[in-house]
């Protein structure tokens, strides 16, 4: 890749992160905290080995609701049904994985992981069943299909299936020793031994696998091709043969199978039970994820590593007085906004320049305004 | 009849109360079918229909009917606004804290600056840079919770709060009416007019008498107000130019843009307006419903003020009707488990005659077919249980909403351009 295009690929990203450090700057400097030290404080704190292994372990869920979310974006459809999905598919996944009492390893983790990607395909499949039948926008549809499965169907079956507990955590029953996923700690140990207390969960191999997945059947497949032309020109892909309800709905199973192994890592690689502390809120920000990333597999993971550490690295704000770490939640919210414009712009910034060169091409007579930099004026149609 | 497309959008009025005499026939059914529904119900309640549930059930649809009517604003001037939410929570953090620092007024005055300061950066990223108005709202959602933490942390800890609530803060005063409610008048303690008919038992009357009783006793100032932005936004919407320069960007804003209006303009005054109208919803919850802010107690009720605002078609009194439904629902999941389980029955009941008035006007058969096995699901449970588990009124208003969309879309009319980037001169 040429230094252009690198920049290209790489600047707004890092155009939007940095905005988003000036944003917080000014928050902190704003609430009486001195910015620098600040973040003298995360970057001392986050190149710890104990934190970048806390920051991997948060990208895993991360890197897997951002490419639930990229998989419908393909065929332009919003899915920020992931939350829902996601807390659904762990709750049953959970239940069910506990029920099944002790068997062989392989087949306890097959049997969990199974159960969460059917359970987020079919909650998934019921917002896109409503959209290829009833024509219901699926943005309405997930929003309100989050809400049912977080405050109805999982608070409802929570408090009928909970076990009695010492902690007083409303929780269900643990998962058996042979349905945890193993820990790549061992690895790790070969290089440096000086690891403590944290353990890298060995989920981010399953999480390189589906981003390999998503990258080959969306680049390398009759299915992806399918789902792009569709989100590319619907009438377009239909008239040449793509049935675009058939397209939507497998693009939604498939998201929605994906969003079930968002809360894999945490209850396999973690906490092996269903509680209410269950981390709750990675389907939102994995549309962070998608956005930043582009909704590109390995885009898509260097976001997820970024906002992994983002939120690990902050902790030590609290620690040490600076702030409270909300002002990472804070600083999403800004990057998303300001990786949005900034891809917009260059979006926009890009097609204007191709009108440029086409109206040139066809000869100089069209007065090119649209170096300027006004508002579409001199933008010619193709 | 289902409208084509092309036709010119509805008046506030349609679909809702196109005649008069709707109203007359809509208002009494309702009641009746409360009051039949208490009559025959397996658990004997009189909750359903009296003054103490009716005046909660007021005052908790006001932060959903302003949110709803900050969605109406948003949508009519062509901007999908799923960020009422995120300025919802804003509205119930500065209305805390503007209450804590200069009374209630002043609180309700910041949350609705705070929801407009919401709406504006919505409004920025959506009508300004054009990014996609979902990713601009989820952008507003994300931010928001994040950001009140953060404040929480600053000023609620030391003024005895905690990082996730504020301290206790008390609201405005209520009254009530008159004569008609038992209100006192210059000292002068008035006859409880409604309050008799309702105590005395008659079947229907007292019920009505109940209802009514609820709209007039009790009422705090800030419901009131928050129902006279309902009348207001239908003169400004429908009857000002300002109006119908903003439901033109909602409709056609190419075409309006080549009538002389200022097209991006009128989409941020709707968004902006759509903000402080949802945080004004925001400080009516913590300084008038709890009493405090508190983490998480927006409960999605942007999303549900979304969902009436669908629900009502993109009008007010619509969305009003919806935002009074629900805030009944939550009022029986917060008052009254017995009336909770009566509940079904109701929903039983206007099923059957739905699907009564479907098999008369001969309408599609599938539909109609669906609608009486749910029905016969619905009643099967109601049957065989004494309660409803509290999850259930929680979530009645998703549910409703995609009932609606799902069995009524073709009566559904959105804003033409709702959702639509726009650029000037990029028709």
């Amino acid at each position: 890749m040429t230094g252009k295009g690198i920049l290209r690929v790489a600047g707004p990203p890092l155009a939007a992160v940095g905005l988003a450090v000036l944003v917080a700057s000014l928050v902190l400097a704003v609430s009486g905290a001195d910015p620098l030290a600040a973040f003298g404080n995360v970057i001392e704190y986050g190149t710890r080995l104990e934190t970048l292994i806390e920051a991997f372990n948060r990208a895993v869920p991360l890197y897997l609701s951002g490419i639930a979310f990229a998989i419908a974006m393909r065929i332009n459809l919003f899915q920020i049904g992931v939350e829902g999905q996601y807390i659904l598919a762990a709750f049953l996944a959970a239940y069910v994985g506990a029920g099944v009492g002790t068997l062989f390893p392989p087949l306890h983790v097959a049997v969990i992981l199974a159960t969460a990607m059917a359970v987020g395909a079919a909650w998934a499949g019921l917002a896109g069943w409503m959209k290829v039948t009833r024509n219901v926008h699926e943005v309405i549809s997930t929003i309100m299909l989050n809400a049912i499965a977080v405050a109805g169907v999982v608070s409802y079956l929570l408090g009928r299936w909970k076990i009695e507990s010492a902690t007083l955590d409303t929780r269900l029953g643990d998962i058996a020793p042979s349905g945890w996923f193993p820990s790549l700690n061992p690895l790790i140990e070969l290089a440096t031994r000086e690891i403590r207390r944290v353990e890298l969960t060995a989920f981010i191999l399953v999480a390189a696998l589906v981003g390999a997945a998503y990258h080959l059947i969306i680049n390398r497949t009759r299915l992806g091709y399918d789902l792009r032309a569709t989100g590319a020109n619907p009438w377009a892909a239909e008239a040449s043969g793509v049935p675009p309800k058939r397209t939507i709905m497998l693009a939604m199973l498939l998201s929605g199978a994906a969003a079930g192994l968002v809360g894999m890592a945490d209850l396999l690689g973690d906490q092996h039970f269903y509680s209410l502390r269950f981390p709750q809120g990675l389907g939102f920000t994995g549309i962070a994820v998608a956005l930043l990333g582009r909704n590109h597999a390995v885009g898509a993971a260097f976001a997820a590593l970024a906002f992994g550490w983002l939120e690990r690295a902050s902790g030590v704000l609290e620690v040490r007085g600076d702030a409270p770490r909300e002002i990472v939640t804070i600083m999403v919210g800004v990057i998303i906004l300001f990786a949005v414009v900034a891809y917009a712009l260059a979006q926009r910034r890009a097609r204007i320049a191709a009108a440029a060169a086409a109206a040139a091409q066809v000869g100089g007579a069209a007065p090119a305004g649209a170096g300027s930099g006004g508002r579409g004026g001199g933008e010619a149609e193709p | 009849m289902s409208a084509p497309r092309d036709l010119p959008a509805p008046g506030p009025l349609a679909g809702f109360v196109s005649g008069r005499r709707r109203w007359l026939v809509y208002g009494p059914a309702a009641v009746l079918l409360l009051a039949a529904t208490q009559q025959f119900a397996s658990l004997p309640t009189d909750d359903l229909t009296s003054s103490g549930t009716w005046s909660i059930a007021l005052a908790w649809s006001v932060p959903i009917l302003l949110a709803g009517m900050g969605g109406i604003f948003s949508e009519r001037s062509g901007v999908v606004n799923i960020g009422l939410e995120g300025m919802l929570i804003l509205g119930t953090w500065f209305g805390a804290f503007g209450t804590l620092v200069g009374g209630p007024w002043f609180g309700m005055l910041l949350a609705a600056a705070a929801g407009g300061v919401g709406g504006l950066v919505m409004a920025a990223a959506a009508v300004g840079f054009n990014v996609d108005h979902i990713i601009a709202g989820v952008a507003v959602n994300l931010m928001a919770p994040g950001l009140t933490r953060f404040l929480s942390d600053l000023h609620f800890s030391d003024r005895g709060g905690s990082i996730t609530q504020s301290p206790t803060i008390s609201g405005v005063s209520d009254f009530t009416l008159p004569i008609l409610a038992g209100g006192a008048l210059f000292g002068w303690d008035s006859p409880d007019l409604l309050g008799a008919v309702e105590r005395a038992g008659v079947f229907f009357l007292s019920d009505l008498a109940g209802m009514m009783r609820g709209f007039v006793f009790q009422m705090s100032w800030f419901t009131l107000i928050a129902y006279l932005v309902l009348p207001l936004s239908i003169l400004v919407l429908w009857k000002t130019r300002f109006g119908l320069r903003l439901r033109s960007c909602g409709e056609h804003p190419h075409a309006a843009d080549s009538l002389g209006v200022n097209v991006y303009r009128y989409k941020y005054y709707g968004v902006v307006i759509s903000g402080a109208l949802a945080g004004a919803g925001g400080g009516f919850l913590a300084i008038q419903l709890s009493g405090l802010y508190k983490e998480g107690q927006t409960q999605g009720k942007g999303f549900i003020g979304l969902a009436t605002m669908i629900f009502g078609n993109w009008n007010p009194l619509g969305t009003a009707r919806g935002a009074i439904l629900f805030g009944f629902t939550e009022t029986l999941r917060l008052r009254d488990e017995k009336a909770a389980h009566g509940l079904l029955l109701l929903v039983v009941i206007a099923a059957a005659l739905l699907v009564l008035w479907r098999l008369l006007r001969r309408r599609g058969r599938m539909g109609t077919l669906q609608l009486a096995l749910a029905a016969a699901a619905v009643g099967f449970w109601y049957a065989n249980s004494t309660s409803v588990p509290n999850q259930l009124p929680a979530i009645t208003p998703h549910i409703a909403v995609l009932v609606v969309l799902l069995f009524a879309t073709a009566r559904l009319r959105p804003p033409a351009a709702d959702g639509l980037p726009y650029r000037k001169g990029e028709g």
